[in-house]
C-alpha cells in the first residue's frame, strides 16, 4: 500500500497537480482579450508589468493592502494558514527524505518543532477559518457546502500527518490516510476552487495591469493597494 | 415572441420611437409591459459564449466566500450589514446564475437581475480593491447590464438615454444647432464683464479642444461661460467643436456597448477633424470615464489611448495653477473647513486623486479629507446611473447615508465635488438629510479666487 501511494500514485498526483495548474494558467492568460477587458495589456507591457507585480506583492505581505489593515483578525488566521500550507510540506524533513529515496533529490528542510508549530497553526487557523464562517453573518450567508469541502481537502493532510506524527501506535492508518489525503488535496487543486494557489496570481496580476494601464497607473501614480 | 411597442429588444434609433418613449410619464406603460417581455434564451446564452471570457469565469468560479468584500460596498453598509447586499452574494446570485443556468432564465429572474444591477451596484468598484483575488463586481455588473440591455430589461431613463445618444450623440435632445447657440449666446452673455471672451467653435489645431457634459449646455449653461472664462484668464487658445462634444455615455451605464461606440468616436472624429494638442473633459467623472478610459476600447483602438491626449478639469486646473496660468488671490482662499468628494470614475479608476489634492493646495487653508479618502472613497451614493433612475429612488436615498456620513465626519460645511453625479447626489442628500452643507464645481469657486490681469479687467 505505501509502496503504491508513494510511488506510481505520487508520481501520477504530482503530475496531474503540476500539468493542470499550469494549463490553468496558460487557459486564463490566453483567455483574456485587450477589447473585451478594455485593458490594453500588449501595448503597455511595462506599465502592465509594474502594475501586476504591486497587485500581488502588496497582497502577498500581511498587512500590506488596506483591506488586509481593516481586517485583522482575518488577516492573521489567513496568513497563518497559507504559510503554514505552503511551508511545511515542501519543506519537512520525512517529505524530503522520501524525495531524496525516490526521486534523489532533497531541499531544505525544516526543524520538527517549526514543522509542528505550523502545522498546528494551520489547524487551528482552519477552525478559526470554520468559526468565522459560523458566525459572521455576511460569511455565514455565503457560505456552502463547497466552502467546508474545499477547506477539509487542505487541511485534512495537516490533521492526519500531524496524528501519524504524534499517536505512534497507530501510526501506519495514520501514514496511510496522510498520504491520500495529500495526494487528494494535489489533485484537487486544478479542478477545484482550490484553484486558486495559481489564479490568484493570474487574478492579481489581470486587476494590477487593469489599474497599472487604463485606471491610472499611467498617470504618475501607482496604485495605493 | 411577445415584445412591447415601448418595452422591447430594439434599440432607440428613430425620434418617434423616442418620443413614444418620453410621452410615457415613469416608463409607467413601459415597466407594465416589462412583465411580459420575453427573454430570449438562445440569444442570451449566444452572447455569454463570446464574451464570458476567463477573466469572469475566474472571477466567478474562485471566489472564496470570504466576504471581505461585504464592507467595502457602501450599500451594505448602508443596508445595515444586510447580507443580501454583499457584492460576491449580488453577482454571484445574478449574473453567476444566469451562467450556471447557460441562460435559461425566465422573465422574473431578468427583472431581479436588472434590479439588484442597478439598484444595488453603482458600479463603484470599490470590492474589486478589497478582495484578495481582486474580483472586480463593478466591471461585471457592468457586463450583466450589457446582458440585460439586450434582452430589452433596461430601467426606462437609461433606455430613452441610450436613444438620446443614438440620435443626438448626446444624452440629450441637443442638435448642433442648439449647443453652437448656446456657445454663442453664453459668450455675449458674459462679454461685458469678460472683455474679449470668446467661445471659438470648430477652430483647427487649438492648443485645447474642450468636450462637455450634455447637462452643461442644457441646464446650466453658466458652466460653459466659466470654462470660457478660465481658459481666457489663463491665455489658452482653446476651442469647441461643434460635433462630438459630448463626453457622457449613459449607453455606458446601460450597457448599449454599440451606442457607446458610436458616442464617442463623435468625440474622436472631431479630434481628427479639429487636430488639437490636447482635449479638456469638463468636471465629469463617467465622461471621462467613457471618452478617455473606457471609449478607445469600444471604438477598436488597441493603444487604448484617445487619438489626441484627453486630460481632465482636474488635471488642466493643476496644471494652470501650477504653471501660474491662473493664479490665486491669497486673501479670497477657502478659510472655512472643506472637503472633496472623488469620484469613482476619475480617482479610484483614473488615478487622478492627487491632481485634485495639488488643487486643494493651492485654493483651500482648511482642506479636510474624508476617511477613507482618494482610490479608497466611498461612491457618492448616485452612481452608475442611480441618480436618474425613478424606480430606484428610495433604494438610492438609502444608498447615500454612507457619504453623508462621511461628509459630516469632515466638519466641512463645503464640499467641492467635481463631477456631475456627485455634485447632483449631494445636492439631494442635502434635500434629504438635511446637513446643512453647501457643494460647488471648481469652476465658479475659482473664478471667484483668481486674480484678473490688469488688461484683462472690464473697463469701468
Ligand atoms: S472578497 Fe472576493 S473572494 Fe471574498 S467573498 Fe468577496 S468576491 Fe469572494
Ligand atoms: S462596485 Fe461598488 S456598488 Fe457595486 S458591489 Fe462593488 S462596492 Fe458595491
Amino acid at each position: 500500500m505505501y509502496e503504491l501511494l508513494t510511488g506510481p500514485m505520487l508520481w501520477l498526483s504530482f503530475t496531474i497537480f503540476f500539468i493542470g495548474c499550469i494549463v490553468r494558467l496558460v487557459m486564463y492568460f490566453k483567455g483574456l482579450s485587450w477589447q473585451m477587458d478594455r485593458v490594453a495589456y500588449k501595448e503597455h507591457m511595462s506599465y502592465g508589468a509594474k502594475g501586476a507585480a504591486r497587485s500581488i506583492f502588496f497582497w502577498l505581505i500581511p498587512f500590506g493592502t488596506r483591506s488586509w489593515r481593516v481586517n485583522p483578525f482575518f488577516t492573521i488566521v489567513f496568513f497563518v494558514f497559507h504559510v503554514g500550507l505552503i511551508l511545511t510540506p515542501i519543506f519537512l524533513l520525512s517529505h524530503n527524505i522520501l524525495l531524496k529515496e525516490r526521486w534523489g533529490f532533497s531541499l531544505w528542510t525544516m526543524s520538527e518543532t517549526t514543522a509542528d508549530l505550523l502545522t498546528i497553526g494551520v489547524i487551528v487557523a482552519a477552525l478559526f477559518m470554520v468559526l468565522r464562517r459560523i458566525a459572521l453573518p455576511e460569511v455565514r450567508f455565503l457560505t456552502d457546502a463547497y466552502d467546508y469541502l474545499v477547506l477539509l481537502i487542505a487541511t485534512a493532510p495537516f490533521i492526519t500527518g500531524f496524528m501519524a506524527f504524534h499517536l505512534v501506535p497507530d501510526y501506519n492508518f495514520w501514514l496511510i490516510l496522510h498520504i491520500i489525503c495529500g495526494e487528494i488535496m494535489l489533485i484537487a487543486i486544478p479542478f477545484t476552487k482550490l484553484s486558486h494557489f495559481v489564479l490568484f496570481f493570474a487574478s492579481r496580476a489581470q486587476l494590477g495591469m487593469d489599474y497599472g494601464i487604463k485606471r491610472g497607473g499611467m498617470k504618475g501614480r501607482s496604485f495605493p493597494w | 415572441m411577445p415584445e412591447g411597442t415601448l418595452c422591447n429588444k430594439l434599440t432607440v434609433d428613430t425620434k418617434e420611437h423616442l418620443d413614444s418613449l418620453l410621452a410615457d410619464k415613469s416608463g409607467k406603460v413601459y415597466y407594465k409591459e416589462m412583465n411580459d417581455l420575453e427573454v430570449n434564451q438562445k440569444a442570451l446564452w449566444g452572447i455569454i459564449q463570446k464574451t464570458f471570457r476567463s477573466r469572469f469565469k475566474t472571477w466567478l468560479e474562485i471566489c472564496a466566500h470570504c466576504g471581505l468584500c461585504a464592507e467595502s460596498c457602501f450599500h451594505y453598509t448602508a443596508n445595515n450589514g444586510d447580507p443580501k447586499q454583499v457584492p460576491s452574494y449580488k453577482i454571484q446570485s445574478t449574473l453567476g446564475e444566469i451562467v450556471r443556468r447557460k441562460g435559461k432564465v425566465d422573465n422574473d429572474f431578468m427583472q431581479h437581475c436588472m434590479d439588484v444591477a442597478f439598484a444595488q451596484c453603482s458600479c463603484c468598484t470599490r470590492c474589486g480593491i478589497y478582495c484578495p483575488f481582486g474580483i472586480d463586481m463593478g466591471i461585471m455588473f457592468s457586463y450583466l447590464r450589457g446582458l440585460l440591455f439586450s434582452q430589452g430589461f433596461t430601467p426606462w431613463e437609461m433606455k430613452i438615454g441610450t436613444g438620446m445618444h443614438r440620435i443626438y450623440h448626446a444624452q440629450m435632445d441637443i442638435t448642433t444647432e442648439d449647443w453652437v447657440d448656446t456657445c454663442e449666446w453664453m459668450a455675449e452673455e458674459y462679454e461685458e464683464d469678460w472683455p474679449g471672451l470668446k467661445i471659438p467653435v470648430d477652430v483647427e489645431s487649438a492648443d485645447i479642444m474642450y468636450t462637455v457634459n450634455a447637462r452643461e449646455p442644457k441646464h446650466y449653461p453658466e458652466d460653459l461661460a466659466e470654462a470660457a472664462i478660465l481658459f481666457h484668464l489663463a491665455g489658452e487658445n482653446w476651442t469647441v467643436p461643434s460635433e462630438g462634444w459630448e463626453e457622457t455615455s449613459l449607453a455606458m451605464f446601460a450597457g448599449d456597448w454599440a451606442a457607446c461606440k458610436m458616442q464617442v468616436e463623435t468625440v474622436y472624429d472631431a479630434m481628427e477633424r479639429l487636430k488639437p494638442k490636447r482635449m479638456v473633459v469638463t468636471e465629469c467623472g463617467h465622461a471621462y470615464r467613457a471618452t478617455v478610459l473606457e471609449g478607445p476600447y469600444w471604438a477598436g483602438r488597441k493603444s487604448g489611448q484617445t487619438p489626441v491626449e484627453s486630460i481632465h478639469y482636474v488635471e488642466w486646473v493643476a496644471e494652470a495653477l501650477r504653471t501660474g496660468k491662473l493664479k490665486i488671490d491669497p486673501s479670497k482662499k477657502i478659510k472655512e473647513p472643506v472637503t472633496y468628494q472623488d469620484s469613482c470614475n476619475y480617482v479610484r479608476n483614473g488615478g487622478l486623486g492627487h491632481f485634485a489634492r495639488e488643487i486643494m493646495s493651492y485654493v483651500a487653508e482648511d482642506f479636510r479629507e474624508m476617511t477613507p479618502t482618494k482610490e479608497h472613497n466611498y461612491c457618492c451614493g448616485g452612481g452608475g446611473g442611480l441618480n436618474g433612475i425613478g424606480r430606484y429612488r428610495e433604494q438610492r436615498n438609502i444608498g447615500m447615508k454612507v457619504k453623508r456620513d462621511q461628509i459630516l465626519d469632515t466638519g466641512a460645511k463645503l464640499v467641492i465635488s467635481p463631477c456631475h453625479n456627485c455634485w447632483d447626489a449631494i445636492r439631494d442628500m442635502e434635500e434629504i438629510y438635511h446637513m446643512g452643507i453647501r457643494w460647488t464645481f471648481l469652476k465658479p469657486l475659482l473664478i471667484s479666487m483668481v486674480e484678473v490681469p490688469e488688461h484683462l479687467k472690464p473697463e469701468e
